[in-house]
């Protein structure tokens, strides 16, 4: 009869609190910003639409709703994945990306026609250079997204690796193990 | 020009180091326990010795086991000497004349589920050795309990070698005539509190009860080289060991009938040995000196409540429990100022100039 | 006077008996000479000179580019044989635009102007001369002196500190130059506090170098505003926060200079060519090298002209005695190892150090056992332990709220831990990375705004060619009716 008794008086004190912290989550739940939002802002914000999608604001979308992988921005590279991951609470596995580091495109002079088609192409409007003239890009504003590369009928332009040198050079992760 | 090949990644800076190791550590913290083993085992006689062997070789063996199926290196692991190191101090919390299957059971249940399962050394937020120990203990109370009377090696009632073995393998219970209830039992059972030749007995470990709980002399030996050799913090044990005491104290003078005095804490137990090898256990304790103050001072004030008003007559495995607990929380709230910045991590305001520049 | 105590800090073994005993050694012209355009914090020097152009010592080779950056001088007299890439002296052995110079063995000076008084020179008189001279910090951070002689006009100095300290092992450039050139020593920290119009003056000197407090106390005795103070030798005294704290007791605020709270520091080697620069007119072209180490067969201090190879100095001591674990540039705590001997020595080459295996008492590397020595060590109040962790994770803005950035990597947590874990490097590391995002962040913000740029350009096309379109139908039907 004891038994019973406990068992019913248990059972029925764990049903009603967990109908009250179940109220609690509805009138307390604590507000959280719009994930879209901040994946937004995460993003480099150039439309370029390399990820595929028109715009970030799309591809922002996307991501939150969970239809692309955090890895979908080449001009952002890692750590825009890494960041996006974090946004999403997943875990991020950088094996996946490779990490060739930003890019920046190169006009190859012998190459350049100047018909100006990479300049219409350019999110950031980073490629100088007058019709018939031969065209530069501007290394400040180019984010490597590779439009450019894309519609050049010569296939002038090329997408490169930011070369390292004094000013650039960063430490490397130590691995771990035995030294 | 003279020809030397550069590395090929950049090593980095320092290029020296002092000369400590972990292996190093730990050989001094066996070092440390040697006084207080010896005498145990001298105490207790061979079925000590085999509890000592078997409690190591389970830690050993288990990690062996662990780092196999973890496909992680055996010899370099093993080699850091940490799983002796455990194996050692369960053996000294348990009682010494135990049935092989306790200590080696002890042994493999805290390095695999104190220590591997959370990703090897460095990286439990429990001692291990005491979650065996308190694991043991709920899941065999007469076991844990069985506390014998010193039986002197090569004293006339001590066992011999073979009687020894017999004891440890045989499975059989301790004889009648050998079990002792321990100093702390009148706590719990009523009866009178070991006083002035009583507790010499205590320091020097003529009583029954686990090997680290009796002779408070060695224990304070070793504890003394650790701090001297910088090994062990000194607030841990000087916080534990003081708030006990002062605890003991106050009740003490309250009501001395039922509270014993401070001397009968801090020697009767395993409060020595617990306020200088196992509270000191650098994985679970604080990293900075007030930090580590305070988990000092909770242990100590948790052992007392455990011993005075709790279930069981030793509080130590369950403090240091508790406490390890509460050490993420104590190092998040504990933080050293960092130079140039108040407490509050914001640089410290520059005094505004007198010519108003 | 008074002396405060710095929090953490360690007792590394010093090793600087072997050269601390020998005076300094001239070392004969090498037949190279790579003077490096940027040796100093800032922007790179221009070169001034042209291939085959022939120079005389202390010629200037380049002129400094905007406010932080420093001149280049010709270290002898010779000709330009190239202007170009050579190996920098960096752990990444990447290249460096080099002037290289083929000695012609004469020395001839250019003509110099000393001044008559230095001491009546103005404050910008003496900036400039110092500026001139292509000073730079020589104690190792390669800072130009003029930038710091200048702060002194935005910010009033009341103390003056001449670092004394050389707290890294091995290294006794320093504790040589104060034994053998106290007075001019002395001369150039007058000059400096002219320069900063300080108030006072405290020559610091850690206690493990007695001679050079004896020689410097005497070289100043005649001087009261000056005060020769002996500080206890722990690394890193030698920290330009940590020593004025030492000094003054005061700590400088984080991410402010210590011109703000009106101390500035000085290196001991940047003091004697300050006094080089403004009395004799002669700019930077030399500087006192320690090079040491067990590899080393016969170590001691030399002095060296700015550009020689490493690897004609290390011949000069006697080569290495036996193939050396590690090949420094500066010293073993902070120092980086040297990508080849053909990288040169610069004006902030502190040392040339050899160690030995049995020096660098390196191990493999072990689980962290949260000790927490690395905390009592941090001279900053850091917590390496946690921030290790969590860079390792690849949190860095983590690291970076939990003071990452406040790091002096000057390698203290490193040296103590039992563990042998990578601490300063893990830190170097994650600097460079936080570095590196926010300079990404930088562009980012940056790029964003001119794809916002063209967007509105595009949209104000569009919209202006909407505008026009609707007109022309109406004036057809006019024209045509």
């Amino acid at each position: 009869m004891t038994m019973i008794l406990s068992v019913v008086a248990v059972a029925a004190l764990g049903l009603a609190l967990g109908w009250l912290l179940g109220l609690a989550s509805q009138w307390l739940g604590a507000t959280t910003d719009p994930v879209v939002e901040r994946i937004a802002e995460a993003l480099p914000g150039s439309q370029c639409g390399q990820c595929g999608f028109a715009g970030c604001a799309q591809a922002a979308a996307a991501v939150a709703a969970g239809d692309a992988p955090v890895t979908l921005c080449p001009p952002g590279g890692r750590a825009v994945a890494e960041k996006l991951a974090q946004i999403l609470g997943a875990t991020f596995d950088p094996g996946n990306l490779p990490d060739r580091g930003p890019l920046l495109a190169r006009v190859r002079t012998d190459a350049c026609i100047g018909c100006s088609r990479c300049i219409k192409s350019c999110p950031t409007d980073a490629i100088l250079g007058a019709t018939k003239q031969l065209h530069v890009v501007l290394e400040e504003a180019c984010i490597g997204c590779g439009a450019c590369a894309e519609v050049c009928p010569t296939g002038g332009i090329d997408l490169e690796g930011i070369p390292v040198t004094l000013r650039n050079w960063r430490w490397h992760k130590p691995g771990v193990g035995h030294a | 020009m003279t020809s030397w090949t550069p590395n090929r990644s950049p090593v980095a800076a320092p290029h020296v180091h002092g000369r400590s190791n972990i292996p190093q550590v730990m050989r001094t913290v066996l070092l440390a326990l040697l006084p207080a083993t010896a005498t145990g085992v001298f105490l207790f006689g061979w079925p000590a010795l085999a509890t000592v062997l078997l409690a190591i070789a389970g830690c050993v063996a288990a990690e062996a086991a662990a780092l196999a199926i973890g496909k992680r290196p055996l010899r370099h692991t093993l080699a850091d000497g940490s799983a002796v190191v455990t194996g050692l101090i369960l053996a000294l919390c348990l009682p010494p004349w135990a049935p092989w299957w306790l200590p080696l059971l002890g042994g493999a249940f805290a390095i695999v589920v104190g220590k591997q399962v959370f990703g090897g050394l460095g990286q439990n937020v429990l001692n291990p050795a005491m979650l065996a120990r308190v694991a043991l203990l709920v899941s065999f109370p007469l076991e844990m309990t069985a506390w014998v009377a010193p039986q002197p090696l090569f004293s006339p009632t001590a066992p011999g070698l073979l009687d020894g073995l017999a004891i440890t393998f045989g499975g059989g219970a301790v004889p009648d005539a050998m079990s002792a209830a321990t100093a702390l039992a009148p706590l719990k059972h009523g009866g009178d509190f070991a006083a002035g030749e009583a507790l010499l007995a205590l320091a020097l470990g003529t009583v029954p009860g686990s090997l680290g709980e009796t002779s408070a002399l060695a224990l304070l030996a070793g504890g003394a080289l650790l701090v001297a050799r910088r090994i062990v913090p000194w607030q841990i044990p000087a916080a534990l060991l003081g708030t006990l005491a002062l605890l003991a104290a106050l009740f003490n003078q309250i009501d001395p009938a039922h509270y014993p005095p401070p001397l009968l804490h801090l020697l009767g137990g395993s409060a020595v040995m617990c306020a200088f090898f196992i509270a000191t256990d650098p994985v679970g304790a604080p990293v900075t000196p007030l930090g580590r103050a305070i988990f000092g001072a909770g242990i100590g004030a948790l052992i007392y409540v455990i011993r005075t008003w709790g279930g069981y007559p030793e509080g130590v495995a369950f403090a240091v429990l508790l406490m390890n607990a509460a050490t993420p929380l104590i190092d998040r709230l504990v933080r050293p100022r960092r130079y140039g910045r108040l407490r509050t991590g914001n640089p410290i305001p520059l005094a505004p100039k007198e010519d108003g520049r | 006077m008074k002396i405060f105590r710095f929090r953490g800090g360690i007792h590394p073994e010093g090793n600087k008996d072997p050269t601390a005993c020998h005076p300094i050694a001239r070392l004969p012209l090498p037949q190279r000479l790579y003077i490096p355009l940027q040796q100093h914090i800032g922007e790179p020097a221009a070169p001034e000179v042209e291939v085959g152009d022939h120079v005389l010592k202390g010629q200037r080779l380049a002129r400094h580019q905007g406010s932080v950056s420093a001149p280049v001088h010709a270290p002898t007299s010779g000709r330009v044989i190239a202007i170009g890439d050579h190996m920098a002296p960096h752990p990444s052995g990447l290249p460096v635009q080099t002037i290289t110079l083929e000695p012609d063995g004469e020395e001839r000076w250019i003509e110099t102007e000393p001044a008559v008084d230095p001491f009546a020179l103005t404050r910008a008189e003496v900036s400039a001369r110092v500026r001139d001279a292509g000073i730079v910090g020589l104690g190792g951070a390669a800072f130009p002196a003029a930038v710091k002689l200048d702060a002194g006009n935005r910010h009033p100095i009341d103390t003056l500190i001449l670092n004394g300290g050389e707290c890294e092992p091995y290294l006794t450039c320093d504790d040589r130059l104060m034994r053998e050139g106290a007075g001019y020593v002395v001369e150039g920290v007058r000059l400096i506090a002219n320069g900063l119009g300080a108030k006072r003056t405290v020559i610091a000197i850690e206690d493990n170098k007695p001679e050079a407090l004896e020689a410097m106390r005497a070289a100043a005795a005649a001087h009261p505003g000056i005060h020769v103070l002996r500080v206890p030798s722990r690394y890193p005294m030698g920290s330009e926060k940590q020593l004025v704290t030492t000094v003054t007791g005061r700590e400088i605020p984080a991410g402010k200079l210590s011109a703000e709270i009106g101390v500035s520091v000085h290196n001991v080697g940047t003091a004697l060519a300050v006094c080089r620069a403004v009395r004799f007119g002669k700019p930077l072209v030399s500087r006192v090298v320690t090079v040491g180490g067990g590899a080393i067969r016969n170590p001691r201090n030399v002095v060296v002209p700015i550009g020689t190879p490493a690897g004609d100095l290390i011949d000069f001591c006697g080569g290495f005695t036996e193939p050396p674990t590690r090949v420094l540039m500066g010293g073993p705590m902070m120092g980086q190892v040297l990508p080849g001997l053909e990288a040169p020595v610069v004006k902030g080459t502190s040392g040339i150090i050899a160690l030995t295996a049995a020096e660098a008492h390196a191990a493999s590397e072990r689980a962290c056992l949260h000790c927490g020595r690395c905390v009592d060590v941090c001279p900053v109040g850091l917590v390496p332990l946690e921030l290790a962790a969590r860079v390792r994770a690849g949190r860095i803005d983590d690291a970076a709220e939990l003071g990452m950035g406040d790091c002096l990597s000057c390698g203290c947590c490193a040296y103590v831990c039992p563990a042998h874990l990578p601490l300063a490097h893990l830190f170097n590391y994650a600097k460079g990375e936080i570095a590196a995002r926010r300079e990404a962040q930088r562009k980012a913000e940056e790029t964003r705004k001119l794809a916002e740029a063209r967007r509105l350009r595009l949209a104000a096309e569009a919209a202006a060619k909407a505008a026009r379109r609707p007109a022309r139908p109406a004036e057809t039907v006019e024209t045509e009716s």
